[in-house]
């Protein structure tokens, strides 16, 4: 009989030796899907590897790939650190996008401009995040659904303007109108699109480990989320802490959308994100919630993604491989995390 | 003698490094009533869930009627008729008493039986005297009704042998009398019981043989225990002698903590219906209540989580304007909680993270909104070695304390700060009577030294030895005060149950 | 504006609000059993689309669309049952499973899909479920021309709700899936498994919102799109709060969302002024989460939702 007996302690090297595990289980498992293509398992892991890190170009793209996912995947990392369940990333994204957008497009300094986008789009997720904990301290809502049903709703805003009243005049399609000139991100290489946000995304990463491990704010964010009672107890008003983070939350998922305006599509459109902030969750949870851990995280889901895109130019495996790998991914890391507090014991029935 | 209805035979039972079980053999007759004695951590809990099919024996053997049986679970268990009682009710309040009978039973042409049921609740009432309405809800149920819902749904499931796990310790001293009555009926009918308890006179006043457990292993047998004194089987309990705590006479000075005319709404409980106490410094005053009366309005209005409805809180002499954690905390007020992994402790944080936790926010654990981590691990290990916390550092995870070095850890990071006045719920619930000793020890010295005591308690025996004086809470009131050198358990369980006396 | 009410309501408009409730109160009944027994399943969106595709699929080749039906079912009961093998066998986070199970589902669909049909520009079609007329019911006016009209599968689910009722409050069965939602630990002393109700309850659930995202693909619509289950899956979550986790209350709530919905999309076709449509596309989802501020304040959720059953806790 196969039985779990829980740890006392931890060894170090499990926090690195599990999301790798479970990084390597979800590519086993996944390879049955490509085997079902009718395609070399070797072969297409191989383009995807080769797309996504095989040259100086590639390796942007997988970073330019990354930084939105770095910023939801931050998002979602405080969010849950705190148990307070944001799976509304995407929709913070979106209104973060849609703000900065808006402010981008007024003549301004260039300077000024792109700090004006990310004080934008980071106030409006964190607005957008403020709903669901809102609804939760005041009216003990379920977090998770009201975050969720308010993606859709944001979505049929966003779309609802782009085909409306803030429709770019000079398109046909639902598009809003470009931002300024002068507020697109610098790019650092010529000829490659490794912008601005990526550096911004890569520094914010540090930034939330030591507001989270070294700050009391973020003390009161973890005492909140491992025991609410304890931290009421000790005269820290989780309703306080719990509104706190999600403007944090959702102000970090808010930036992700500023990232994609100001560095990859210049405007508004219906598929600015392709579910980057339900990649955070993912990522967050790869990552440990340990904000250093979701830059790797970030990078590894942006490679799957760029990767996807030429093996399924290559091979015909639908691209929408990178989605499985995802879910699969969540679900292994999920797994993994029980051998952190507990071990497997064989061991016979007793007599 | 009579074929026993059941028969452990030297069980043993492992948890990793801890032996819980070491060859522990006991049997039960029909119509006996067997007391298992043992401090905290001495197996009794682990060896009556391998009974019941919770755990499953390492080595031994389990003999009912005579005959080998195997119980792998607590399905295994019903079947051959053994019921247990658990110190937690294992009931749903929003389901009736007869779906919670129900339970786990086979129905009738695929639905459920209840007019059989309503007709067996009848039998049982008849033979044994216990009766419930069976359309009930059971959250409307007293406490002792709840008990008594557990008690018949053994006796539902046709048990001959029924455990009960600290049946008394949320009772009322009259209604632990009816519970006595019901428990002898039942042995009467020719079933047997077996009686967990560690208070003493309890299992000299209803049992009939006990047997005493200490660490793990069986230390010994009190064929009749209403001849041998309390402290006899104490000390077989414990394996050496009490010397009991000696509480010089209290020097009490100017009031610290003073409730005036403060009420509350219902709170986990009653809520308060103006009360009015005061405890001095040097002195300890104990809180005496059936579990649910007040206790914790009282306890959380004090230590900031509750605001009255009305009434005023003074702490050292001062009006508390605004009643919150951080102020009756920066007043001078030192808690300790009730329940210390759920609200005290953060078991998975680290120790040190867990002692800072109340004054996180302040120096010298934190400098401009910064933690400042050597402070906070120095005072961590200054705390481990002045209250001997036995643990491998000031990182180590608090859940994996043991529940006495989890009371040290409360009591360091209170005491530390000196408060004026210290307010403790259940102090030694849990601890076995080392930690006990200590706990005691540690609140006459503080008494000693001019502190203020709240000690809340449902362990009559706890208030008796610790207080210099006793409030009795009934339904939010205080229906009593009386110095504890005219209390007496009998007094103090009359006011319990609402009889009303006038101050002392 | 009365004209528009008057094309509004009419047997059509009754009849629409029954279809669009199908899938609802299959979904919704089927977190709602799974919630009752403890468990939270935030899997359904994409046990939803996954069966509605594998559904559709096995009804496209099989030409047979019983065979989908059943397929969907299958697949949903399959997905929850990983959904329960996580939750309650290793005992791990309900909700982050969930949200897990939804995206594997997800991207299984889209994969599987894209992998089966290539050819993306001529999406494949189905002869779907035709409505079957109950003899001298359908011929009520009004009520019955709307209620009896219908698809078996709604049929199926207006038999379905008082039948779960019955279940979970008058058999045994039902009585141990409740204890495990209200006290598991209670169930357990009793001789209940409580790993084994919950397991059935989730899977169970599952099989019902398989049913409802085959019905969206074989009977409200006749093919599969990415977009098909669109927020339905999140939608029952917040009617099974709605409808205070029991079986009537939560047909009722997904009557009542129906009828927000139809009466939306009416207003879309009736085009109301110059309010873009967008506004009544979202207009489910703000409804739904102001039914859900309005309802949680003496919300009746089982004590046990979303706690792990561990029997050796030591």
């Amino acid at each position: 009989m196969i039985r779990l007996e829980a740890r006392s302690s931890t060894p170090t090297w499990f926090n690195l030796a599990l999301p790798v595990a479970a990084v390597f289980v979800t590519l086993v498992l996944c390879s049955g899907l490509i085997v079902l293509a009718g395609a070399s398992v070797f072969s297409s892991y191989a383009i995807m590897a080769t797309a996504a890190f095989g040259d100086l170009y590639s390796a942007t793209e997988t970073l330019v790939r990354a930084a939105p996912m770095i910023f939801t995947g931050l998002a979602v990392a405080v969010a849950f650190r705190a148990k307070f369940w944001n799976i509304g990333a995407e929709g913070q994204l979106l209104a973060g996008a849609v703000a900065s957008c808006m402010v981008g497009g007024i003549a301004m300094p260039g300077a000024l401009g792109m700090s004006a986008m990310a004080i934008a789009g980071a106030i409006a997720g964190g607005v957008a995040a403020l709903v669901p904990a809102l609804l939760r301290v005041k009216l003990k809502v379920d977090d998770v659904v009201s975050s969720l049903l308010l993606n859709s709703v944001i979505f049929f805003a966003l779309m609802a303007l782009i085909e409306g009243p803030w429709k770019d005049s000079l398109s046909g399609y639902p598009i809003s109108p470009p931002i300024q000139d002068s507020a697109i991100f610098p790019v650092f290489i010529a000829g490659t699109r490794l912008h601005l946000g990526v550096l911004a995304a890569l520094l914010m990463a540090p930034l939330i480990w030591f507001v989270i491990s070294r700050t009391v704010l973020g003390f009161s964010i973890r005492v909140t989320g491992e025991n609410p009672e304890a931290a009421r107890y000790s005269g820290i008003n989780i309703d306080r802490v719990l509104v706190l983070t999600a403007l944090l939350s959702g102000g970090l998922a808010g930036l992700a959308g500023v990232c994609q305006v100001g560095g990859v599509h210049y405007q508004v459109m219906a598929e600015i994100s392709p579910g980057y902030g339900y990649s955070g969750i993912v990522i967050a949870m790869l990552a440990r919630l340990n904000p250093l851990g979701v830059v790797p995280a970030a990078i590894f889901l942006g490679a799957v993604m760029t990767g996807a895109d030429a093996m399924s130019r290559a091979t015909g495996v639908p691209a929408f491989l990178s989605e499985v790998i995802q879910g699969t991914a969540l679900l292994s890391m999920l797994a993994a995390l029980l051998f952190m507090n507990y071990r497997l014991r064989f061991q016979g029935r007793a007599a | 003698m009579s074929l026993p209805i059941i028969e452990m035979r030297a069980i043993s039972k492992r948890f990793g490094a801890l032996l819980a079980n070491d060859n522990v053999s006991l049997s039960v007759a029909p119509g006996e009533i067997l007391g298992l004695l043992g401090e905290n951590g001495a197996g009794k809990t682990t060896l009556m869930n391998i009974l019941f099919g919770v755990y499953i024996s390492d080595g031994g053997s389990i003999l009912i009627d005579g005959k080998p049986a195997q119980i792998h679970n607590s399905a295994d268990a019903l079947n051959h008729g053994i019921g247990m009682v658990h110190q937690h009710f294992h009931l749903a309040p929003r389901l009736t008493v007869i779906e919670n009978l129900l339970v786990g039973t086979p129905g009738k042409n695929g639905q459920l039986d209840i007019a059989g049921a309503k007709a067996k609740l009848k039998n049982i009432e008849r033979d044994f005297g216990l009766k419930l309405n069976p359309d009930t809800l059971v959250a409307s149920l007293a406490v002792g009704e709840q008990q008594r819902l557990e008690i018949i749904k053994a006796l539902f499931r046709d048990a001959r042998l029924l455990i009960l796990d600290e049946p008394t310790a949320v009772l009322a001293p009259p209604d632990v009398d009816g519970l006595f009555a019901a428990l002898r009926a039942i042995a009467a009918k020719g079933l047997g019981i077996i009686f967990i308890s560690h208070k003493l006179n309890e299992v000299r006043a209803l049992t009939t043989r006990c047997v005493v457990l200490r660490h793990g292993r069986l230390a010994g047998e009190v064929p009749k225990p209403a001849a041998a004194s309390a402290r006899q089987i104490a000390e077989l309990m414990c394996g050496h002698e009490i010397v009991p705590p000696s509480r010089p006479p209290a020097n009490p000075g100017k009031p610290v903590l003073q409730l005036e005319n403060i009420s509350t709404s219902a709170h986990a409980g009653a809520g308060l219906k103006n009360v009015t106490l005061e405890v001095h410094a040097g002195e300890i005053l104990g809180i005496a209540g059936v579990s649910g009366n007040g206790q914790k309005a009282l306890a959380d209005v004090i230590s900031g989580l509750l605001n009255p409805k009305a009434g005023t809180l003074k702490i050292n002499g001062q009006t508390v304007s605004d009643i919150s954690p951080r102020q009756v905390q920066a007043m001078g007020l030192g808690r300790i909680p009730e329940d210390r992994l759920a609200a005290g402790l953060v078991s998975n944080m680290s120790l040190a993270h867990s002692i800072a936790l109340p004054r996180i926010g302040q120096a010298p654990f934190s400098r401009q909104g910064l933690l400042q981590s050597g402070a906070i691990a120095e005072f961590a290990k200054d705390q481990i070695k002045e209250y001997g916390i036995q643990c491998q550092g000031p990182d180590v995870r608090t859940g994996t304390l043991s529940g006495g070095n989890l009371q040290k850890a409360l009591l360091a990071r209170e005491l530390a700060f000196h408060p004026k006045v210290l307010i403790v719920s259940q102090p030694t619930r849990g601890l076995d009577v080392g930690a006990t000793h200590f706990v005691y020890e540690k609140f006459l010295s503080l008494r000693a030294s001019g502190c203020g005591l709240m000690v809340i308690s449902e362990d009559l025996e706890e208030l008796l030895t610790l207080s210099d004086r006793i409030a009795v809470l009934y339904e939010g009131e205080i229906v009593g005060l009386v110095k504890s050198e005219n209390a007496t358990v009998s007094r103090l369980g009359l006011l319990m149950n609402g009889a009303r006396e006038q101050a002392a | 504006m009365n004209a528009v009410f008057e094309q509004i309501f009419q047997v059509g408009f009754l009849a629409a609000i029954i279809r669009i409730a199908t899938p609802l109160a299959f979904a919704t009944l089927g977190e709602m059993i799974s919630e009752r027994s403890g468990v939270l399943n935030l899997g359904i969106e994409g046990i939803m689309l996954l069966s509605a595709m594998t559904g559709f699929t096995a009804a496209y080749y099989s030409g047979n669309l019983w065979v989908g039906v059943i397929v969907a079912a299958a697949t949903g009961a399959l997905m929850a049952a990983v959904h329960a093998v996580f939750t309650v066998g290793l005992g791990l986070s309900q909700h982050v499973c969930g949200i897990g199970i939804t995206l594997f589902c997800t991207g299984l669909a889209y994969f599987l899909f894209r992998l089966l049909f290539q050819d993306s520009s001529n999406p494949p079609t189905v002869t779907s479920f035709q409505s079957l007329a109950i003899p001298f019911l359908s011929s009520i006016p009004i009520i019955g021309q709307a209620v009896f009209n219908q698809f078996t599968l709604t049929y199926i689910a207006m038999i379905g709700v008082p039948v779960i009722a019955f279940a979970l409050y008058r058999t045994p069965w039902g009585l141990n899936l409740r204890m495990a939602g209200e006290n598991p630990h209670a169930a357990d002393s009793a001789g209940v498994s409580v790993k084994a109700v919950r397991f059935q309850a989730v899977v169970l659930g599952g099989a019902f919102m398989g049913v409802a995202g085959a019905f969206l693909t074989m009977a409200q619509f006749n093919t599969f799109t990415f977009g098909v289950i669109s927020g339905r899956g999140w939608i029952a979550i917040a009617l099974v709060v709605f409808g205070r986790w029991d079986p009537l209350r939560c047909a009722g709530a997904a009557l009542l969302f129906a009828f927000i919905d139809a009466f939306q999309l009416r207003l879309q076709t009736a085009g109301v002024g110059h309010v873009p449509y967008q506004v009544f596309l979202a207009l489910p989802f703000v409804f739904t989460i102001i039914a859900m501020a309005v309802m949680s304040r003496n919300a009746s959720a089982p004590p046990a939702l979303l706690k792990a059953f561990r029997k050796e806790e030591r």
